[in-house]
C-alpha cells in the first residue's frame, strides 16, 4: 500500500486505544452546546449525515479523527453564527465534494445509483411475469406428435405401472 | 425472443457487470476527487513557518506555476517524499509552496533543518482552518497550480519518482508552456 496517510501519532493512538480508551484522548461531543435544544438537535442530526473523509466509514459525529474534531468545530462554529443547515452543507461540499454526504444528491449523474436498483426490480418482476405467462400459455406447444399422443394415453389410463412409486396403491 | 438472445443478453450483463466491479477494484476509495480542481486557489492569509510577522496569501501562487505540498512533521508519508521534494525543487525550479497543516512549530522547523528545505516559503496553518478551505482530509497532499492561481490538479499521498515523473511533471511542463 503506497498510500499511507496516517501520521504516526494517529496510529500508534489508534493501537493504544485499548489500553488508553475513555482517558482524556478521547473527543466527546460535549463542548458544542447550544441554548436553544432545537438547535443542538439539528447540529446532532446534521454531524450524523455528513462523512468522516479520514474513516470514510464513519459519520463527523462518530469519528475520532483530528480532522472530525476540526470540521464539528467548524460546523458548530458555523451554527452558531446563524448559518443554515442548508449553508453549513455547501460550504462542506464545496471544499470536499459530494461525498461529505452520506445521502447523495439526486442529478443526473446519480440517477444510476438511487434509481438503478428500482428500475432492475421492476425489470426482474416483468421477466418473471412474462416467463409465468408463455409457461401457463403453450405449455405442450414444444411437444412433437408421438409425445402428445403418449402424454393423453398416461393421462387416460393413469400412468405406466412400471414407473410407479413403489407402494402406490391408487 | 430469439433463442441465443435469451442466453447471450444475461451473459453481456453479467460479463459487463464482472468488467465493472473489476476497475472497481483498482481504485483507491481514500482517493477522494477534489471539487476545487479548476477552481482559483482559496483566499488565504497565514504567517510564515520562520518568521511569524511575514505571511503567505493567495497572491504569492499567481504569476508563476507553483506546487503547494502540505504536510507536517509526525506524518510519514511526508517524510517519505520530502527527499523527492529536494531533488523536485534542485531540478525543475518550479515553485513548491509548504502549508505546514496542524503541526508543532519546532518539530517542523526541526524536520527542515535535519533533512533540507525544498520550499520556497512554509505557510503556517496552526489550526487547520485554511487545510478546510484548500478541501485537505490527510498529508501529504499537493495541489498544482497554474499562472492564473487556479487549481489544475490534486496529488493525494506523497510524491515518489513515480509519480512525479509520469504524473506530476507532465503537468507541471504543460502549464509552464501556457501563455
Amino acid at each position: 500500500m503506497r498510500l499511507k496517510m496516517l501520521p504516526a501519532a494517529f496510529l500508534a493512538g489508534a493501537l493504544a486505544l485499548p489500553l488508553a480508551a475513555g482517558t482524556a484522548q478521547a473527543f466527546t461531543l460535549e463542548e458544542f452546546t447550544f441554548d436553544d435544544p432545537a438547535k443542538q438537535a439539528e447540529f446532532r442530526g446534521l454531524i450524523d449525515e455528513l462523512r468522516c473523509l479520514v474513516c470514510q466509514n464513519e459519520s463527523l459525529s462518530a469519528s475520532q479523527a483530528e480532522l472530525a474534531q476540526d470540521l464539528r468545530r467548524e460546523v458548530y462554529e458555523m451554527m452558531r453564527a446563524g448559518k443554515s443547515k442548508a449553508e453549513v452543507v455547501d460550504f462542506l461540499v464545496a471544499r470536499y465534494g459530494d461525498f461529505v454526504l452520506y445521502s447523495p444528491p439526486i442529478r443526473p449523474s446519480t440517477y444510476v445509483l438511487w434509481f438503478g436498483p428500482l428500475a432492475l426490480g421492476l425489470l426482474g418482476a416483468v421477466v418473471v411475469l412474462r416467463t409465468i405467462r408463455a409457461k401457463g400459455k403453450g405449455q405442450d406447444a414444444d411437444l412433437t406428435e408421438a409425445e402428445r399422443k403418449r402424454l393423453a394415453g398416461l393421462l387416460n389410463q393413469g400412468g405406466e405401472p412400471s414407473r410407479r412409486p413403489q407402494g402406490d396403491r391408487s | 425472443m430469439s433463442k441465443s438472445l435469451r442466453f447471450l443478453l444475461p451473459l453481456a450483463l453479467f460479463v459487463a457487470l464482472v468488467a465493472l466491479l473489476f476497475f472497481g477494484l483498482g481504485t483507491d476509495p481514500r482517493k477522494v476527487p477534489s471539487p476545487l480542481v479548476g477552481k482559483p486557489v482559496p483566499q488565504f492569509t497565514l504567517p510564515t513557518l520562520q518568521d511569524p510577522k511575514r505571511t503567505v496569501s493567495d497572491a504569492d501562487l499567481r504569476g508563476q506555476v507553483s506546487l503547494v505540498n502540505v504536510w507536517f512533521s509526525t506524518c510519514v508519508s511526508c517524510r517519505a517524499e520530502h527527499r523527492q521534494l529536494m531533488a523536485i525543487a534542485k531540478e525543475s525550479g518550479v515553485q513548491i509552496v509548504g502549508l505546514n497543516w496542524k503541526d508543532d512549530k519546532p518539530d517542523a522547523l526541526q524536520m527542515l533543518r535535519q533533512f533540507g528545505n525544498p520550499y520556497h516559503v512554509v505557510a503556517f496553518d496552526e489550526d487547520g482552518r485554511v487545510g478546510i478551505d484548500w478541501g485537505v482530509y490527510g498529508a501529504p497532499e499537493t495541489f498544482v497550480i497554474d499562472r492564473k492561481g487556479t487549481i489544475r490538479y490534486k496529488q493525494i499521498g506523497p510524491i515518489d519518482q513515480a509519480v512525479w515523473q509520469e504524473t506530476l511533471r507532465p503537468i507541471v511542463d504543460q502549464l509552464k508552456a501556457e501563455s
